[in-house]
């Protein structure tokens, strides 16, 4: 690589000067913008820190989980990835270079995760990596991408409670799927009482947490709150439970081959979604899941996301006639697979912003990047490092899509550390 | 918890429970069958016993299709097709495994276990290529979903009643094969004692051989009943091992008895429980519970009483 004394210096100069530096470098990119904005900013220029960036290529890493029992869920984020990259690289790649990724596999096992992205940063010098998918695998790769200052663009919905320097969290968390999805089980279907159902692990049970919060905020009431461990398949006690308490709505957040059994047996059980006797919300079945568990056993209920595949918009059509060339004619996309294709796109964003692929450079840009191109819509980066985006309710239809009944006006704020929800 | 309802509702809830509990007792039984035959027979731990349910899921899944594509107007009756080539391949399959690995391994437990283990990892990763990562949907004929209302308040699931006329059937034929044919008898007198049984002209091979396809073509339709209530994707096999386990453990390795014994005890403690505390909680207690009673019965509920 030759470049391993530049990057010795580049690191030790960032960490005492990095306001003076980036004055500099906003100065540079003026100047390159209003000057030169045809040719190709040199590499010496743009890589003080000795990523993987050539004259002419820029190396980034994709690490999802493509053999074990998270695969079902990853490989639709790693499509996603590859799509944007493409079409980055077709659209004449960032600051004049073709991107180039490396391909993991964390293999749904939270220690490699951590071992490959030692990999991806130390041997490899990825620009970015995008990838993970469980918070037990962005947990696993936390401390190794702060050690080395790496950038993990990772897509899922999450828990919050989490705010990294070297993460950009693309997903809503908790609060953003939750909030506005119970005030409008509230205000238009006039909901009173809940029943909360998860799986038994950190998401549902901090989902939950939140949304009793501020059911209780609402003055009204929870009837009843499970959780059951991940991979259970017999539902029936429950579901006579929710029989005998009569909840308005059931809160749902089973995830995994759970959710298949469970929307099954309910149905099996003599409960029609369609009725909305309960009324079925979920934050965790997205177009992907439906297809496992059959459109005609979720017909009918709620699910809150940002994204869904029918959404009407051009940036929209245009995405999903995309993934489709590239996939084929039978993909379905889900929320996270929307929200693993911006990564790239935000990425490129804020290096073009910062004129650099430091990763120094463009964390101090990130605030206020807009995406105006995203399928969701429009999306702006927040200080935290998470998403502005609106909170959307989809109606499952027979056919696994859903259809959208409502949206919030305005855009939510990501709030990972929501005070008086902890 | 009961404050407010009348005696009507709880009449009724308590009858959907007590079914609850049963087709928990009957998928606990079709799980646990075929493991419990092979496991009391060569003291095997079939470890991949949840991927032979989950191609046996994979057949129907199959089936379903070529039904749908080229016999629609027989699609209503494709199931019970479906389970019983879901026996054959997995049978089949359970056949050669035996003859390629098991075989090489008896009198080494611990090494079954791991080569067990390392084939339902071979298998997993063969669905996810073959079939994909993602869960497939098994399309089920109309007559096979939905409830049958009883009264206003209660509704008795269809599949759950099949769920129980397929173990039922499927524990008569057990029954059947191996207390009242010859094959049976031969059976039993290797599990009695092995070196005896040869002396007096039983091919022992042989009969192992027929036991572990046996014992895998009943998880095969196992496999193909459960597409009715849960999930078919390469890692659903995974959900079913450990109850499986526990079940055959508790009730005793050698006998099948003991095996349904055990079943109907923690699937009726597992839907108590659950119908009053939290799923986790559940389960947490009937752990505990199984456990407490193996240290003062180690050999499980029914241990088959033979000299050694």
């Amino acid at each position: 690589m030759g470049t391993t004394d530049t990057t010795a210096i580049g690191r030790s100069d960032g960490k005492r000067s990095g306001f003076r530096k980036s004055l500099m470098t906003l100065a540079a990119s003026v100047m390159l913008a209003t000057s030169v904005q045809a040719a190709t900013p040199s590499t010496a220029e743009v890589n003080t820190t000795g990523l993987a960036v050539t004259d002419d290529t820029v190396t980034v890493g994709i690490l999802h989980s493509i053999t074990g029992t998270m695969a079902i869920s990853e490989i639709g984020s790693v499509q996603a990835e590859k799509l944007a990259i493409d079409q980055i690289n077709a659209s004449g790649g960032v600051l004049g270079r073709q991107i180039e990724y490396v391909q993991e596999d964390g293999a749904s096992d939270w220690p490699t995760f951590a071992e490959k992205t030692r990999k991806l940063l130390r041997q490899d010098n990825v620009a970015a990596i995008f990838g993970a998918w469980t918070s037990a695998s962005r947990k696993a790769i936390l401390p190794v991408i702060e050690q080395f200052n790496g950038m993990l663009y990772y897509p899922t919905f999450y828990e919050g409670l989490e705010q990294s320097p070297n993460v950009v969290y693309t997903g809503q968390e908790a609060t953003q799927q939750i909030l506005a999805s119970i005030d409008w089980a509230v205000e238009t279907k006039g909901a009173k009482t809940f029943y909360l159902l998860g799986s038994d692990y950190i998401w549902p049970r901090t989902s939950n947490k939140i949304a009793r919060k501020h059911i209780d905020k609402l003055g009204l009431k929870v009837v009843g709150e499970e959780y059951y461990p991940l991979g259970h398949t017999q539902f029936n006690s429950v579901i006579n439970k929710i029989k005998l308490r009569k909840p308005d709505v059931i809160f749902a957040s089973v995830v995994g081959g759970s959710n298949v059994a469970f929307y099954k047996q309910m149905k099996a059980a003599g409960v029609d979604f369609t009725d909305e006797k309960p009324l079925l919300l979920t934050i965790s079945v997205t177009e992907d899941e439906i297809r496992g568990i059959g459109g005609e056993n979720v017909e009918g209920i709620y699910a809150s996301m940002k994204y869904f595949q029918s959404l009407d918009n051009p940036n929209n059509k245009e995405f999903v006639a995309a993934f489709k060339e590239a996939y084929g004619d039978d993909m379905v996309i889900g929320d996270v697979t929307q929200a693993a294709y911006l990564g790239p796109w935000l990425w490129k964003a804020a290096v073009e912003k910062a004129g650099s692929f430091d990763i120094d450079k463009i964390r101090e840009e990130f605030a206020g990047i807009e995406f105006d191109k995203a399928p969701e819509g429009y999306v702006r980066i927040h200080e935290n490092h998470h998403l502005w985006s609106k909170t959307r309710i989809g109606q499952a239809q027979l056919d696994g899509q859903y259809k959208v009944v409502y949206e919030t006006e305005e855009l939510m704020e990501p709030d990972p550390f929501p005070e008086g929800y902890q | 918890m009961f404050d407010g309802y009348t005696s009507s509702e709880l009449m009724s809830i308590f009858a959907m429970q007590g079914f609850a509990g049963l087709s928990l007792f009957s998928v606990f039984v079709l799980m646990a069958l075929g493991l419990a035959i092979i496991f009391g027979q060569m003291g095997v731990i079939n470890m991949a016993h949840g991927e032979f349910m989950i191609l046996g899921a994979y057949t129907t899944y199959l089936t379903s299709g070529f039904f749908q594509s080229y016999l629609p107007g027989l699609f209503s009756g494709y199931f019970f097709i479906a389970m019983v080539l879901a026996f054959f391949i997995c049978a089949a399959l359970g056949a050669l495994v035996e003859w390629l690995m098991i075989r090489h391994l008896y009198h080494r437990p611990l090494d079954t276990l791991l080569a067990t283990w390392g084939l339902s990892l071979i298998m997993q990763q063969a669905y996810r290529s073959i079939f994909g990562a993602r869960e497939v949907g098994v399309d089920l004929p109309e007559w096979m979903m939905g409830a049958i209302p009883v009264t206003e308040m209660v509704d008795l699931p269809i599949n759950g009643l099949f769920v129980m006329v397929i173990a039922l059937s499927v524990a008569v034929g057990v029954y059947l094969l191996m207390y009242r044919s010859g094959y049976g008898k031969k059976v039993r007198a290797v599990v009695q004692n092995r070196p005896m049984a040869e002396a007096v002209g039983i091919n022992s091979a042989g009969i192992d051989r027929a036991t572990f396809a046996l014992g895998c073509g009943i998880a095969g339709i196992a496999g193909a009943a459960f597409t009715m209530i849960g999930s078919t994707g390469p890692s659903s096999g995974q959900a079913y091992i450990v109850d499986t386990f526990l079940v055959v453990v508790f009730g005793g390795a050698q006998s099948l008895i003991g095996t349904i014994v055990s079943a109907f005890g923690i699937s009726q403690a597992q839907s108590t429980m659950e119908f009053f505390l939290s799923g986790s909680m559940a389960k947490v207690l009937t752990l505990l519970v199984v456990i407490g009673i193996l240290m003062i019965r180690p050999e499980g509920l029914m241990a088959l009483k033979v000299r050694r």
